[in-house]
């Protein structure tokens, strides 16, 4: 029994770093209609400015800002040249883009920094165990990075639901026409949702950095998961990347427990349910 | 999607028989090059008759050229390639015929993430379980053919077989796009709500085009098990159906004959970057944005 | 009407054909190809290799066989689906005429698959893939590592040795993590116990958590894993993290902590792990060889060094019998197999089927060395089964 609640831990710790990610691809479709196969990347360079920061200062606390200013400005910087461009262009064009990104980005990597694996350590004052049960300790890190993660939710549902500027953010993602017809800057708020998001990927890079290690491809599978959560919860909806993420974390955590060879099989069987029910998502307001 | 005029399958025809004549001037490794280049073709073809006909972009058609590929794997010793063949269109047509209920009940981005999800899913089941032989990669015994084929005559022999399927494939979907069906893909993709107020059962429509589409791509990659003798789960990542979707755009969405032009050129860039410099990554990612960027209408509609 | 690209592009491959430079004359460089991960969990491993090799090459006088050695490099990025193309164009591009690799076991079945086509000498300097040394054995393949079977069967003889029943292995999902876990079993079976669970990641996979919250359920008092490169940092740092170390005693074939430690850190400390190499063994090749690869290469050496040292002196071997002449397999093959190697993990001989025949020493990691505290299995020979050259 209690190896079972430790694994309900895992999936849940699993799938809040999948929202993290997931949230600001859902947003980024919902609000821009821009597709981003990159959004995997943007979580490795998160990773990779975490084990350069926190290798050069010594101080692993200093890489969460540093990911999340690095993502906003990266994210700005990438829609004002690049997406902003490319939003009115048919889906092939967008996806070679953004997989010629992928590719880019690599390369950057490798000239910047190199090619290699790098352990990133846990910082010292959380670098000890809480037991759990039935011999099994939990490292007080990852515990902390579940609450960063549930933290970060509670912000933006809180923004998005109580503030202006949310209220025009999803007024974007439900009904892009109309936002340009009440006035609202939809420029503006194109450039802000493009940089959360990819804050919001980089924040999650660094927060797994000391729980997964850097090395290139880390991203790759969460990109996957990333798109098969949005399109369980629906295309701009926050509230069904969280419900979605975490459903998604669960059964991949518990699959590679009761059906290893299964688990990546039984998350897309799950989307493909979803599918059959509810084309448009569970969450979405089409 | 325009098809070439009967003085356009002349030239395509031509170099054709260029190809054909390289077991009598060309190296060996030459060969082998124009091998890849062919199943790149016949694989970007397939999914042509989504994209290009239909405006269906999907990331899902690796899972099915891996399909056919593994489908060689999976017969296991000396089957006939007459076996082999018709083996894996099956094979590929099943799944496409599974999927594609479920997969285009989703529209626009939802059928593009959908896409990529179905074809991931097809790619755990030969990376994660030992129905493929596992995540490295098997090598396989190849089809037995009419009359057993020589180390030294194998790149010519393939090269033959490659040219041969190719240029099946292509003439039968030159035809295709010429017929009804053809024309209501193209209706479909100029504006599906449409053609469905007009009448036209679009879901069957598109299912069809699915179905057809992800055959041929298992005819692809029956054809690339057979050259290469090696399968792995890496034949079904959505890496390599975005490299798919790349030589039609290099080739042009807009011509039949586009993803021939695009795969080829793709290969010959390769190639040649890869005696440049180490930066393979760095090439590619280049000539997509160069492609994206330039070759609005592909190497097919360069002189319009 | 567009001109077609087709055309052009076969003219243009025609071209280049015609103009490719022909076979070998006499004095023209000797080719060798290096294909090893440069990139990626095995990166590190791939550079000490490479090092290594290079290191030996210079010492010969920057010759084998008396022909001036040229070095290709390509980076295989631990990829099995890139493996055949890679290896097609060493072999088809750049013309080599041995080649040296790989790491990773599923790319190094390409290697084995072109080597034993076109008949070419290939070492490989790491990659434990039993095949390469079993059913698919040739004249002109070799190794100076080890089979996937022997580290990890060492492991398990010691093991058994200590007392313990039941063990279960937890390792990557592929050729390398199988093979390893076939020969700790085997190992343990020799000496009463039993090998009861094995878990499995897909590779290269480094999310651990499932996998470690199963294993205090399962009833064994000993858990025997592989992984090497960056993933053996991870999965020893979390072992520890998940509290698992004083509960349930960790080991594995040496990989788990060679060329690792430093990152590794106190999770690390007092791991037993059974490997061919190990920090102490102080025969005077090794000392000599250590001061220089430190001097040459900037770091430590590690088994991965060894390796790759080893490999050039095998095919320096070899290639001196033939004067430089690559395709005379057959001197090629018998000077190599006859011969002892001076290696600095002590002087080995090469089996019927091309494998090291060497002592496995049991290691304890202290203080950021692997102490070789005693042997796990001394002499050991891969069993080389189904091997028709034997």
């Amino acid at each position: 029994m209690g190896g079972f609640l430790v694994q309900i831990l895992n999936g849940l710790q699993y799938g809040l770093l999948l929202f993290l990610i997931s949230s600001g691809l859902t947003l980024i479709f919902g609000v821009m209609g821009v597709i981003n196969l990159a959004h995997g990347s943007l979580y490795m360079i998160g990773a990779y400015l975490t084990y350069v920061v926190a290798g050069a200062t010594g101080e692993f606390w200093l890489a969460l800002p540093a990911a999340v200013i690095g993502g906003l400005v990266l994210g700005a910087v990438l829609e004002r040249i690049l997406f902003q461009r490319f939003r009115h262009r048919d889906h092939l064009d967008q996806v070679l883009l953004t997989f010629a990104l992928i590719l880019l980005f690599e390369e950057a990597r490798a000239a910047l920094i190199d090619n290699q694996f790098h352990a990133v350590q846990v910082p010292p004052v959380l670098d000890f165990s809480v037991p759990v049960m039935g011999g099994f300790a939990y490292s007080a890190y990852r515990l902390v990075v579940l609450a960063i993660c549930l933290a970060v939710a509670a912000c933006m549902v809180a923004f998005v639901e109580r503030t202006r500027l949310g209220a025009s953010i999803r007024a974007a993602a439900e009904n892009p026409e109309m936002v340009d017809l009440l006035g609202i800057d939809a420029r503006l708020i194109h450039t802000l949702v493009f940089a959360a998001g990819t804050a919001l990927a980089m924040l999650a890079g660094a927060l797994a950095a000391p729980l997964q290690s850097v090395y290139p491809g880390m991203g790759d599978g969460f990109l996957i998961l990333s798109f098969i959560v949005v399109v369980i919860g629906g295309l701009g909806s926050i509230a069904g990347a969280f419900w979605a993420a975490l459903l998604v974390g669960l059964i991949d955590t518990l699959g590679k427990v009761y059906v290893p060879q299964l688990a990546g099989i039984a998350v897309c069987g799950l989307m493909a349910l979803v599918l059959l029910w509810r084309p448009t998502g569970l969450f979405s307001r089409a | 999607m325009t098809r070439l005029t009967p003085r356009g399958n002349l030239l395509l025809g031509l170099a054709a028989l260029v190809l054909a004549s390289m077991p009598f001037w060309a190296e060996p490794y030459h060969m082998q090059l124009a091998s890849i280049a062919l199943v790149a073709a016949m694989f970007a073809l397939s999914l042509q008759i989504l994209v290009g006909a239909a405006g269906l972009v999907s990331l899902a058609q690796a899972g099915f050229f891996g399909i056919g590929a593994y489908t060689v794997y999976l017969f296991g010793g000396r089957v006939s390639i007459f076996i082999s063949l018709p083996g894996s269109l099956f094979a590929a047509a099943v799944a496409a015929a599974a999927i594609g209920p479920l997969v285009l009940r989703t529209r626009g981005f939802y059928f593009l993430m959908a896409s990529l999800a179905f074809g991931q899913m097809l790619f755990f089941l030969f990376h994660d379980t030992s129905l493929g032989g596992g995540a490295d990669g098997v090598f396989i015994t190849r089809p037995t053919m009419i009359w057993p084929v020589s180390r030294s005559a194998r790149p010519a022999v393939f090269l033959l077989l490659n040219l041969a399927s190719l240029s099946l494939m292509y003439l039968g979907l030159w035809w295709l796009m010429g017929t009804m069906f053809g024309h209501a893909l193209a209706g479909i993709k100029i504006n599906e709500d449409r053609m469905r107020a007009l009448g036209h059962d679009v879901q069957r429509l598109k299912l069809a085009a699915f179905i057809l589409s992800g055959a041929l791509a298992g005819l692809a990659g029956h054809m690339a098990a057979v050259t290469d003798a090696f399968v792995s789960p890496e034949l079904l990542d959505w890496h390599h159906s975005a490299e798919a979707l790349l030589m039609i755009l290099l080739g042009g969405i807009g011509a039949l004959h586009g993803p021939i032009l695009g795969a080829f050129a793709l290969t010959l860039v390769r190639e040649i970057g890869q005696s440049v410099t180490e930066r393979q990554r760095l090439v590619e990612g280049v000539v997509i944005l160069a492609a994206v960027l330039l070759l609005r209408r592909g190497l097919a509609g360069w002189r319009r | 009407m567009p001109i077609s690209r087709r055309s052009i592009v076969g003219g243009a491959i025609a071209a280049s054909g015609l103009l490719a430079a022909p076979a070998i004359a006499q004095g023209a460089p000797l080719k060798i190809g290096l294909m090893l991960p440069f990139s990626g969990t095995f990166a590190a491993l791939g550079e000490s290799i490479a090092s290594a090799f290079e290191m030996h090459v210079k010492e010969l006088g920057g010759k084998m066989g008396g022909r001036v050695v040229e070095l290709i490099r390509v980076d295989d990025e631990s990829d099995p689906a890139k493996a055949p193309a890679n290896v097609n164009g060493l072999i088809g591009r750049s013309k080599v005429e041995a080649l040296v690799g790989t790491v990773h076991s599923g790319v190094v079945m390409a290697l084995v698959q072109a080597a034993r086509e076109a008949e070419m000498p290939l070492i490989i300097p790491n990659a434990g893939n039993v095949a390469a040394t079993r059913d698919l054995c040739a004249p002109s393949i070799f190794r100076s590592s080890f089979s996937n079977w022997q580290p990890a069967y060492g492991m398990g003889k010691a093991l058994a040795a200590k007392g313990v029943k039941k063990a279960a292995w937890v390792t990557w999902d592929y050729a390398a993590g199988k093979e390893s876990g076939d020969g700790f079993g085997d190992g343990l079976r020799s000496g009463g116990a039993e090998l009861t669970k094995v878990l499995t990641v897909p590779f290269p996979e480094t999310n651990f958590q499932p996998l470690l919250a199963q294993l205090p359920g399962l009833g064994v008092e000993a858990v025997g894993s592989f992984f090497a490169g960056g993933g053996a940092i991870q999965f020893v740092k979390d072992y520890a993290a998940a509290g698992l170390r004083d509960k349930l005693p960790l080991c594995g074939s040496g990989f788990l902590t060679e060329g690792v430690l430093k990152p590794q850190g106190a999770a690390a400390e007092g791991l037993q792990t059974a490997l061919h190499y190990g920090d102490g063994i102080d025969n005077p090749k090794n000392l000599a060889f250590r001061a220089a690869f430190k001097t040459h290469a900037n770091r430590d050496a590690d088994v991965y060094a060894v390796q790759g040292y080893d490999a050039a002196q095998m095919l320096g071997i070899g290639l001196a019998a033939t004067k430089g002449d690559a395709t005379a397999i057959k001197d090629f093959a018998a000077a190599i197999r006859n011969a002892k190697i001076d290696s600095p993990r002590g002087a080995f001989t090469i089996s019927a089927s091309h494998n090291p025949v060497q002592t496995i020493w049991l290691r304890e990691a202290k203080n950021g060395e692997n102490r070789v505290i005693g042997t796990a299995a001394a002499a050991l020979a891969d069993p080389g089964t189904g091997c028709k050259m034997t």
